[in-house]
């Protein structure tokens, strides 16, 4: 299990390999859907991402006495924000990006050159994921994106997930999806 | 207590806790696994959670889903629309549901959970005085698929040789995506519509209920391919495969595959 800590230092994110489990302490941000289009349509984001990390997850969060208490906070699907990663990473210098399923080749490569990795958190563990976070430290667009797509700042301590897809362009996804093609093939023919 | 205190109550137990027989195969599943894989960490964390949901209350996925009731006929009058909406707006503002459920022209959000067609509310032909809700989330409906046979692009045809191609195409095609290892629900048959219909349905049978010889031969096949827990490989792809069929028209042939995620939500309650 390697330690990652905010700022996230690129050789360190560029020393991990496909398939190192990780936990990760700091803030991290949460981005879906809506805030991935609003960066693609030009809109402004308040948050530095620089040496950062964004985290694809649509929580369940309510306001219990005056503060926001985290429910579940697990990941959702990234293959969504396909169109739009490339050029976020390119522009704000994040070093990690935590989601579920993987991400396509443009990402990737773009993950090699600006030194990001992918680290797979388990879809759907919103317990486990919520109680990693100690703090909801503000949020952003709530108004506008709603509860699930804003934009929420979450201090987390050993949040814990493998990294999937590295800075060398290796993804255990297209392994496993190359590997699997070819299984199925074989039990086909025969 | 209440029906509407007890549906709110339906919700909760639905939304943090997994029914026994979906816990107990991921249990076996990781016992199967080698200690330190990706496929153990996986399953060792989607255990860890299941505890700690059940403990807190809370839910165990934070796509609190879809929302489908199945309701005994018999329970009609008491067990009304009003009083399962009622409910469901409780249980959200509780925290025991995301608000989770939007406006698909104007982009706005119900914050209740409740609209026209949501929750989803089927009065059904059982006898027995029951409520089950399943809660399916949307990361593993996007991955559930419909066939139309034949099917040249994977070589399927009219027999259930290409029922099978359909089956492990689907499969492959889902990978991790839809949060495995997940479930099939199968309907061979049918119109566009009972298939998918039918196809959920199939999701309310328990895991350990006896399996048919093509269940198992699919069920097996699935987990040769190696695509395991999240998609980052394992022996564990699917914890289940449940197959129905339904007549056709002779101009149809469909084949529908409703996937679901490990977090096979599901709950039943006798009023």
């Amino acid at each position: 299990m390697t330690k990652l800590e905010y700022p996230f230092d690129e050789r360190r994110i560029r020393a991990l390999k496909a398939g190192d489990a990780v936990s990760i302490t700091g803030i991290v941000h949460t981005g879906r859907d809506r805030f991935h289009k609003h960066f693609a349509d030009g809109g402004k984001i308040a948050v530095d991402f620089r040496d950062g990390a964004l985290y694809h997850c649509g929580p369940v969060i309510v306001r219990e006495g005056g503060e926001w208490r985290v429910k579940a906070a697990g990941p959702t699907t990234s293959v969504r924000e396909n169109p739009y990663e490339p050029a976020f990473i390119a522009s704000s210098g994040v070093r990690v990006i935590i989601g579920k399923g993987g991400m396509d080749d443009a990402t990737l490569a773009a993950m090699k050159k600006y030194g990001c990795i992918y680290v797979q958190a388990v879809g759907g563990a919103a317990a486990v994921s919520a109680a990693a976070v100690k703090r909801v430290a503000g949020v952003d667009f709530l108004d506008e994106f709603g509860a699930a797509e804003a934009c929420w700042h979450l201090e987390v301590a050993d949040f814990r997930g493998i990294v999937a897809m590295d800075t060398h362009g290796r993804s255990l996804f297209a392994d496993v999806a190359r590997s699997s093609a070819e299984c199925a093939e074989r039990l086909l023919k025969a | 207590m209440k029906i509407v205190d007890r549906i709110v109550e339906l919700v909760k137990e639905t939304s943090s806790s997994l029914p026994e027989d979906v816990e107990g195969a991921l249990r076996r599943a990781l016992r199967r696994e080698t200690k330190g894989t990706p496929a153990s960490v996986v399953l060792g964390t989607i255990l860890d959670n299941c505890r700690l949901a059940r403990k807190a209350g809370t839910p165990l996925c934070q796509d609190t889903g879809t929302l489908t009731f199945f309701v005994s006929g018999s329970l009609r009058r008491r067990v009304t629309p009003d009083a399962i909406r009622t409910a469901v707006a409780r249980a959200t503002s509780l925290g025991y549901l995301r608000r989770n459920c939007i406006d698909s022209v104007t982009g706005r959000s119900y914050d209740d959970n409740c609209a026209v067609g949501a929750p989803v509310i089927r009065y059904v032909d059982i006898p027995e005085p029951t409520v089950t809700l399943v809660m399916k989330g949307g990361g593993s409906e996007n991955m559930s698929r419909q066939y139309s046979l034949p099917d040249s692009a994977i070589g399927a045809g009219r027999d259930m040789a290409g029922v099978r191609k359909c089956l492990l195409d689907a499969v492959l095609r889902t990978q991790g995506y839809g949060c495995a290892p997940g479930i099939l629900g199968v309907c061979i048959g049918g119109d566009r519509a009972t298939g998918y219909e039918v196809a959920k349905e199939q999701l309310l049978r328990p895991l350990d209920e006896k399996s048919s010889a093509m269940e198992k031969k699919i069920l097996d096949e699935a987990n040769s391919l190696g695509i395991g827990p999240m998609g980052l490989g394992g022996r564990t792809t699917l914890l289940g495969v449940k197959i129905a069929s339904r007549p056709r028209v002779p101009a149809s042939f469909f084949v529908t595959v409703a996937y679901m995620c490990w977090a096979c939500r599901r709950r039943s309650m006798r009023i």
